[in-house]
């Protein structure tokens, strides 16, 4: 299933993996009755069937033959297993996936944006806390309850081989969890219609090993660095003109929230909610022109000279 | 000065004298004044008819662009912006504006000729519900054309439909044409329910109804008590929208949810009302080509029934991933899977059918036969959507496309072409070419089935609905290019089965009475039937009254020939509601120009409403009570009877 | 041997008479779909109201007077309606227009009432979820007594015309049906607005 990011007839979670053989038992049932009322309504036609191609239906006469009502009363005593294997299974499946784990777990606090996703981490105290965008980091084989947050419509959380989906709704904090079991890149995506670029609502949670992930942190915490070139010192002021109206850069005066966090940009491996790839080439175009490749996102085209995007764009570079 | 108010009806024989003083009685002439002014609802139902495939054809050319925009990853034939407009109006437009209208157009054209009547109960109410409709179908293209069409799915969650995200005029069209539309909906609805319990042939008792009847009338109930919810919630939305108001806004402790569930208590009984006259079509149609009576006919009618009662409780499972309770999941998930016995019911009624009968393979069998299979696919991916814990999965992907056009076309688009090969001849007087039939038959169902079929694997690789493009590393790209393949395939089936008809209506063979030696009463009038639609009024001893001859079950017959004459002006009987014993001989109304003027002062109303012309409201307003006043002005008439045979002097 | 069956020929109905004809089913339907109309709104009140925060209510304790005595004006009016209906009946039609004119007037009392209820509100349409609900509920009934007066008025004016008599009167009766449907649903927007806080709903 790796060539279809998004799939979820396997999973490398828990909750998901506690639907896949529902998922796969319904599928295969849902096969099987579709095949047999074909085969059974071909067979019925071709043996039932006048094979006098010049009959005129009205000259063929009507008589009441058969005994059909045993159909039904068969038809419904067959249908009726696999209907109640299908509810008993449903409730256990959703016994075992719905509740948010307990207090041990991990505890993420996502706000759904158009067209991207906000990503908070808390910590015991206000100095252990950050904010990334459009990647979820998690430890692998800890419980990671996700509180889902809307800054605008109503979005869907939705990572197909960890988690289904969870709605997210303005004036509500939905819940939902997931934990994966080997570290991996596992895709997610918007799946309730939210506008223009519903399709480039993307992340990706990312799992590490609890060390990896503990190191991640570690840096997610520290403030941005300076620049240490005149040219990315020449970008930073750019930045404080043009950009910091939307976005932050924790160290810096930058802090508006409009935006995605900034601060570790370049620790992401894509830009504009999974879009695009984050090197310099795509992050250059995508600051000049992000209605290019984004069309409706809510970053309006920059309109810098030459020198200015390179300037800019050495400074997020900055940004590790 | 009150005569009488009780008369003994004639009984007579169909004789020529009679048809003519009949004919003079009923006939609209043709003419530029008619055409506004008829109440016929023939002529109505035909305008349905005709209206609903000119908007299938623009939903179908509508689903064409999105297809060829989804062809291929990172395509660009169409924006983000009009990719939003085209699905959601392809959506509406096949969801409102064709799949109901269609079944309406069905229903009004033959019910009164199934039941025996003369016309619906009420002819002007009729004619005003179809003028509503094409007023709300112009509305919303009126939209589409000018770039304000919906642009929020045509299940149109809010808070994007809200100002504040959605600025432009698009969800004011929608908003008004929705509530325009129910309008027509609600009173075509009304329309069906008395004419289903009052307008029948004496002797046809509600256990004799045809199963058609059963779909339609369970699907009308279903409307009257359903469209006032989603009317009201795009009402409610409006006034969110223009005026201030917070039902939906949380900043004023609103509730988004709440249009949620407005709107689901209303879609899901809906999705019900677009398949069950359809799956009425098919238990009607396949015994006439299988030569026997539908099996278990009591089970299927009350199926019918019983699918629409759990369809009223089931809206909550559009709406799992919301953050619901568990316990509430629970109870709507066991509900929804529980509501597949009464369409299994059906499923294997049919199968019995064909097994005990004689099928004769015309291209109306083909389409009844074929929709079981397809009927069955959406019924079990149905199923799975019923599961919670698979739902979080499945919902909101291209499953659920595959899903919602296995119903649609599955059990509404084919039955209504098998019923258009079945009864058009009964409207025109001509059949359809059987050859082009089913080269038509079979474009139509390799297109559907390429199309629709690798769609569930679309979803099961988790392509999200409604977006606008994809990247090529998503492993959608060739699914979606088969996809686009079989949705033209299909497109050209469609198109044969409209130059059929085109060609049916030019050099079609002609139609005698009974073409396909079918049961029920429509068949023992000509084809075309005359204004007046049945001579005598027919009285009916079984549910198959053409067919008692042949199946001699019991010892009394039905009378075709002879019976109540009712021609001392326009006249039919209405019934009991349960048992048909006569009960009253109702004066028809003639032909007028109220539906139309009505229908006019409510688009000027609506279309005030858009523009916030306060001079305009309140023109509106008073055509609106002026055309009411003239339409419901009692008929002095009624107070003074004259003697049956002066008033036959009088018409003769 | 098969028999044929025939409707008897017998002395029926020609046309409505009294209150019955397809007009009286007609508006049994408008009158079902109407109420669905009105409990969707009252769903609306109900399901904002119970997942709402504390304060939600912007009238904790609402004020019965003068909504209780209006509410006992507009119930009063069916009665009125009632009696003019009966009097047509009886071929009396200076009592039918003595009823009718009654419940015209007492429901136009009402509106009036009401229409000064809502100028001492302290909150308006757009203040709230709360305040939106009120006012397009009860606007909404207020629109269906404006519909039911001229309904009224205009049966006021067919009786003086003379168009109805005892039997044939299918028009009269309808309309007062309507406007017992008009009473009728007011008592539960009253119990829900103006009784549920005292029962302790959304307090």
């Amino acid at each position: 299933m790796s060539g279809v990011p998004l799939g979820y007839l396997s999973a490398s979670g828990d909750r998901a993996a506690a639907v896949v053989p529902l998922t796969w038992y319904m599928i295969v049932v849902s096969c099987a009755v579709s095949l047999i009322i074909l085969a059974l309504l071909v067979a019925g036609v071709v043996r039932r069937r006048i094979r006098d191609h010049s009959t005129q239906v009205n000259t063929v006469e009507v008589t009441r033959s058969g005994q059909g009502m045993r159909w039904i009363v068969i038809g419904l005593l067959v249908s009726a297993v696999p209907l109640a294997v299908s509810l008993i299974w449903t409730m256990t499946a959703l016994a075992a996936v719905v509740g948010p784990p307990n207090k041990s777990a991990l505890v993420v606090d996502i706000t759904a944006h158009q067209w991207w996703w906000q990503i908070d981490y808390n910590g015991k105290s206000p100095s252990q806390h950050f904010t990334t965008a459009n990647e979820l980091h998690v430890p692998v084989g800890r419980k990671v309850l996700v509180r889902l947050h809307s800054g605008d419509v109503i979005h869907s959380f939705w990572v197909p081989r960890l988690t289904g989906k969870t709605d997210v709704i303005p004036g509500q904090t939905n819940l939902s969890w997931l934990k994966a079991d080997r570290p991996g890149t596992y895709f997610g995506h918007c799946a309730e219609y939210c506008g223009m670029e519903h399709a480039r609502m993307g992340f990706r949670v990312i799992a590490q090993p609890e060390a990896q992930f503990r190191a991640w942190r570690a840096r997610q915490l520290q403030p941005a660095a300076h620049p240490a070139s005149a040219l990315a010192t020449r970008g930073h002021a750019l930045f404080h003109y043009r950009c910091s109206l939307c976005h932050t850069v924790r160290g810096t005066n930058a802090a508006s929230r409009m935006g995605p966090d900034l601060t570790h940009l370049m620790s992401r491996r894509t830009l504009a909610a999974g879009m695009l790839p984050n090197n310099r080439g795509a992050l250059a175009g995508w600051v000049d022109n992000p209605q290019a490749s984004k069309p409706g996102a809510h970053m309006p085209n920059q309109h810098l000279t030459g020198p200015q995007l390179q300037q800019v764009v050495a400074y997020l570079e900055t940004l590790q | 000065m009150t005569a009488s108010a009780t008369r003994t009806p004639e009984i007579g024989e169909n004789t020529v004298e009679l048809r003519a003083r009949l004919h003079a009685i009923w006939q609209t002439e043709p003419g530029f004044k008619e055409f506004f002014t008829t109440v016929d609802h023939k002529e109505i139902g035909l305008r349905y008819i005709v209206t609903a495939f000119v908007l299938l054809a623009l939903g179908g050319l509508e689903a064409l662009v999105i297809r060829l925009q989804l062809a291929g990853p990172d395509l660009h034939v169409l924006t983000p912006e009009q990719y939003d407009q085209f699905f959601s109006m392809h959506g509406m437009t096949m969801i409102f504006l064709y799949a109901s209208p269609i079944l309406s157009g069905f229903s009004n054209y033959l019910w009164p000729l199934l039941l025996g009547s003369r016309d619906m109960a009420f002819p002007r109410l009729n004619a005003f519900s179809y003028w509503v409709y094409l007023a709300a179908a112009l509305f919303l293209y009126v939209g589409f054309l000018t770039g304000n069409g919906p642009n929020d799915g045509w299940f149109n969650y809010v808070p994007y439909a809200q100002k504040q995200y959605n600025a432009g005029l698009n969800q004011d069209f929608y908003s008004l044409g929705m509530i325009l539309l129910g309008i027509s909906t609600s009173v075509g609805a009304a329309n069906f329910i008395v004419t289903a319990f009052k307008m029948r042939a004496p002797g046809m008792s509600i256990n004799r109804l045809p199963v058609f009847i059963w779909g339609t009338l369970t699907a009308s109930v279903a409307n009257l008590l359903v469209v006032p919810a989603v009317s009201l919630a795009f009402f409610l939305l409006w006034l969110d929208r223009q005026f201030g108001t917070s039902f939906f806004q949380t900043s004023g402790g609103g509730q988004p949810l709440l249009w949620q569930h407005l709107f689901w208590l209303f879609g899901h009984p809906w999705v019900y009302a677009i398949v069950l006259p359809a799956m009425g079509m098919v238990s009607d149609g396949l015994p006439i080509f299988c030569r026997r009576p539908l099996v278990g006919y009591s089970l299927v009618a009350l199926s019918t029934v019983a699918t629409m009662i759990l369809g009223f409780g089931v809206w909550v499972h559009h709406m799992f991933a919301t953050g619901l309770p568990a316990l509430s999941l629970s109870f709507f998930s066991g509900a929804s899977i529980i509501i597949t016995f009464p369409s299994a019911v059906a499923v294997f009624a049919w199968l019995a059918t064909i097994w005990t009968g004689r099928p004769v393979v015309t291209t109306a069998f083909l389409y009844f036969a074929s929709m079981i299979v397809l009927f069955v696919i959406g019924g079990v991916s149905g199923f799975m959507t019923a599961s919670v814990p698979v739902d979080w999965q499945l919902t909101d992907t291209y499953f659920v496309v595959a899903h919602i056009h296995y119903v649609l076309i599955g059990i509404n688009v084919f039955p209504v072409v098998g019923a258009t090969y079945m009864w058009l001849p009964k409207m025109t007087g001509r059949l359809l070419d059987e050859t082009l039939g089913k080269w038509g038959f079979w474009t139509m169902f390799a297109g559907f089935n390429i199309g629709f079929l690798p769609m569930h694997l679309t979803g099961l690789f988790g392509m999200p609905r409604r977006i606008w493009t994809y990247s090529a590393g998503m492993g959608w790209s060739t699914l979606n290019l088969i996809t686009s393949i079989g949705s033209f395939v299909f497109a050209f089936g469609v198109l044969i089965f409209f130059l059929n008809v085109w060609k049916s209506l030019r050099t079609g063979a002609v139609a005698d009475a009974d073409p396909w030696g079918g049961p029920t009463l429509e068949w023992a009038i000509p084809s075309p039937p005359a204004p007046y639609n049945f001579a005598v009024i027919p009285t009916v001893a079984s549910r198959h009254p053409l067919w008692e001859g042949q199946l001699d079950e019991s010892r009394t017959r039905s009378t075709l020939e002879q019976g109540m004459v009712l021609d001392c002006g326009k006249e039919t009987l209405t019934t009991t509601p349960l048992d048909a014993i006569p009960e009253r001989i109702v004066p028809m109304p003639k032909d007028t120009w109220a539906p139309l003027l009505l229908a006019l002062a409510i688009s000027v109303f609506f279309v005030s409403l858009l523009i916030q012309s306060w001079p305009l409201i309140a023109l509106g307003t008073f055509w609106i009570t002026a055309a009411l006043i003239f339409w419901l002005w009692p008929r002095r008439s009624l107070l003074e009877r004259p003697a049956a045979a002066e008033d036959r002097m009088a018409h003769g | 041997m098969a028999e044929p069956v025939l409707a008897k020929a017998r002395d029926i109905a020609w046309g409505p008479i009294g209150r019955k004809g397809l007009g009286q089913w007609g508006v049994a339907t408008l009158i079902a779909s109407e109420a669905a109309l009105f409990a969707y709104l009252l769903f609306a009140y109900y399901y904002t109201g119970a997942s709402a925060l504390p304060g939600w209510l912007l009238e904790p304790r609402p004020k019965l007077f003068p909504s209780l005595p209006n509410t006992v004006l507009l119930v009063a009016s069916s009665f009125a309606a009632m009696y003019g209906e009966k009097k047509v009946e009886a071929g009396d039609r200076k009592g039918g227009l003595l009823g009718l004119g009654g419940a015209f007037i007492m429901g136009t009392g009402f509106a009036l009432v009401q229409l000064h209820e809502w100028s001492t509100k302290h909150y308006g349409i757009g203040t709230s979820s709360y305040g939106s609900l009120y006012f397009v509920t009860t606007g909404f009934h207020m629109a269906h007594v404006i519909v039911g007066l001229a309904i009224l008025a205009a049966l006021l004016l067919w009786t003086a015309l003379g168009d109805f008599s005892p039997r044939r009167r299918i028009g009269l009766s309808a309309g007062v049906l309507y406007w017992h449907f008009v009473d009728i649903v007011w008592l539960f927007v009253f119990t829900t607005y103006y009784l549920t806080p005292y029962l302790g709903f959304a307090r």
